[in-house]
């Protein structure tokens, strides 16, 4: 069943949207994420979605809330400083609990950066990002077929939480091609009864808000949402193991780097370093109990965090380690991808 | 119905029986009235979706008996874009002031008005941001005061008041644009058969609506409420004229 194509990782997103019952595209193009709507402008005539060039980012993420609240299939993508343009409206869709996909294919920065690969944005995507006490389900795919996977995956997971999803990808995991398997169409079937499709004689008006201007109100829909939060951290970890299981030096990385760190755990078990990879799937919810499991282990003796940034991931390893064990970081930023070389010099240097 | 009375006013059914937060004299409750009216006896209120963004009806849909969304400061356009557009069949409304459709706004409401987005913009023009306690508009007039313009809007500073009607008239794909007013009964009728043709249109599927209303606001304007009705007739109508900027032609 389904299909295996050597496509690109961008191209593939927009393929496994379409296969994911997609609905309605709105998006402003930018570097280097622009093949997704390229792609979805050139297979519009075959399908039945909207898709919308937006005048920006700011219209695009209000467009996905309409669109989702309308109950509606819907997704943005873009990167970089096109999601940070995108965050107030995300704190709106939090908020207001819309499903929807967004994508991050991450550039390097900050300001206008570079439009090489990066993973600066791992804080704003995990930490919220925009105003108020929200979360994103964020998801880190490492390869052109995760790129399909996790987007429909994503799709699934917006609907059954009504909370926003996000991809964070890279520059070089949308820009590179793969083989891929792509899973037959699904049929979609929205059960969006809260939807705001017209008010019909057999029930009450449907809002959709995210103002609840007395205190009390505000104060228990951030509780209903943090309930919310709770049970997703709960249900929904993913995360990968590679040579995990007699491992001393536990590495951590997301995305394309934790495909560089497979070769580093390669490398440094042929000189007989026992080193594994620890990779999460969801950046949030993060995977602490695994971690802590590790830190807790007599046999671990340290983690090490790669990043594609100053050190950002490396923070949630030490919230979930608590101090059990030494947590180092190896980075790379501008846009520089890391080579296994000098990752594994680096772990070297840290072994006493 | 006593015998040998005759019904001649009545709450529409599409308006809830909530009390109006709006103050004393403003046109916003004259307003959604009229608009439920119109809702009502074109009998649409199943097909209806209204977005209200950030202003003094925000909280409009407490009042509008129809499926409504809150939008963010100033996206109003951009949230009806979509709505309209995933469902094409139903009737979709934005209700914005100045400060949300032509400053905060203005690239989302060009842009819907030249892809002629086929959704009716009501365009609360009262010259003033109500809301937040009476700041200055993109629609304030020249030498009008409020409180980030306490010695009078200086054009060389601020620039003129935008005509929105006037702009958006230039749009190919805006089909229909009108200025009215509620400040007479004869007026507000007039308003009234304006949201209604623009809906009318909008239902033939024909392009972009746009009404505006010159409205008031007596407590930022720091008046009263019929002092507002005369500030309207000596400043706000002569600099914004009220009537129909752009039609569709109709075969009779």
């Amino acid at each position: 069943m389904g299909e295996v194509k050597f496509m690109k990782g961008n191209e593939a997103l927009g393929e496994a949207a379409i296969r994911a019952g997609l609905q309605g595209y709105f998006g402003y193009p930018i570097t280097p994420q622009s093949e997704v709507v390229e792609y979805l402008a050139m297979e519009e005539p075959k399908h039945n979605y909207v898709l919308i060039q937006a005048e920006s980012e700011v219209a695009a993420i209000n467009m996905v809330y309409g669109g989702a609240a309308a109950g509606s299939r819907v997704m943005t993508t873009t990167s970089s400083p096109g999601f940070s343009l995108m965050q107030e409206g995300l704190s709106y869709i939090a908020c207001a609990e819309l499903p929807c996909v967004t994508v991050n294919v991450c550039r390097g920065g900050p300001g206008l950066g570079t439009i090489q690969p990066s993973q600066g944005d791992y804080f704003q995507a995990v930490r919220g990002g925009g105003h108020g006490d929200y979360q994103l389900i964020v998801l880190g795919p490492n390869s052109v077929q995760e790129m399909v996977d996790l987007t429909i995956l994503a799709f699934d997971l917006a609907d059954k939480y009504r909370n926003p999803v996000m991809l964070l990808s890279d520059g070089a995991i949308g820009q590179m091609m793969e083989k891929v398997n792509l899973p037959d169409p699904k049929p979609y079937k929205p059960d969006k009864p809260w939807a705001t499709t017209g008010k019909t004689a057999d029930r009450e008006r449907n809002i959709i808000t995210s103002l609840f201007i007395q205190s009390e109100v505000m104060e228990a829909v951030n509780n209903k949402l943090q309930e919310k939060y709770k049970k997703i951290d709960e249900n929904e970890v993913r995360f990968e193991e590679y040579q995990i299981d007699d491992a001393e030096i536990i590495v951590m990385a997301f995305g394309l780097t934790s495909r560089i760190c497979k070769k580093v755990v390669d490398l440094a078990r042929k000189s007989g370093i026992k080193m594994g990879l620890l990779r999460p799937i969801t950046l949030w919810p993060f995977p602490n109990q695994k971690v802590a499991e590790l830190a807790a282990s007599d046999r671990v003796k340290f983690f090490l965090s790669v990043e594609m940034n100053a050190g950002q991931m490396v923070q949630d390893i030490k919230l979930a380690v608590e101090g059990e064990k030494p947590v180092y970081f190896y980075g790379r930023t501008g846009g520089i991808i890391p080579t296994p070389e000098e990752i594994l010099d680096f772990a070297g240097k840290q072994i006493k | 119905m006593k015998e040998g009375y005759e019904l001649i006013y009545k709450r529409p059914k599409t308006l809830t029986t909530k009390r109006m937060h709006y103050c004393p004299g403003c046109f916003h409750s004259t307003i959604h009235k009229l608009l439920m009216e119109v809702v009502e006896e074109m009998d649409i209120q199943d097909k209806t979706v209204g977005i209200c963004p950030v202003g003094c009806s925000v909280f409009a849909y407490d009042y509008l008996d129809v499926d409504m969304q809150e939008a963010a400061h100033g996206r109003a356009a951009a949230v009806a874009t979509a709505v309209k557009r995933m469902l094409p069949d139903r009737y979709v409304f934005s209700y914005q002031g100045d400060g949300d459709l032509a400053a905060i706004g203005t690239a989302e409401t060009l842009h819907a008005c030249n892809r002629g987005e086929n959704f009716t913009f009501i365009f609360i023009n009262n010259g003033i941001y109500g809301m937040t306690g009476g700041q200055m508009a993109p629609t304030t007039l020249e030498g009008q005061k409020t409180t980030t313009s306490p010695y009078g809007r200086d054009v060389a500073k601020m620039g003129m008041p935008l005509k929105m009607c006037e702009i958006v008239s230039q749009f190919d794909r805006v089909v229909y644009v009108e200025r009215v007013t509620c400040n007479t009964p004869a007026n507000a009728r007039k308003a009234k058969k304006a949201l209604k043709k623009a809906f009318e249109y909008q239902g033939k599927g024909l392009g972009t609506t746009f009404i505006e209303v010159a409205s008031n606001c007596p407590s930022g304007w720091k008046c009263t409420p019929v002092e507002s009705l005369d500030w309207l007739k000596d400043k706000v109508y002569p600099y914004f004229p009220l009537g129909v900027f752009k039609k569709p032609e109709e075969k009779e």
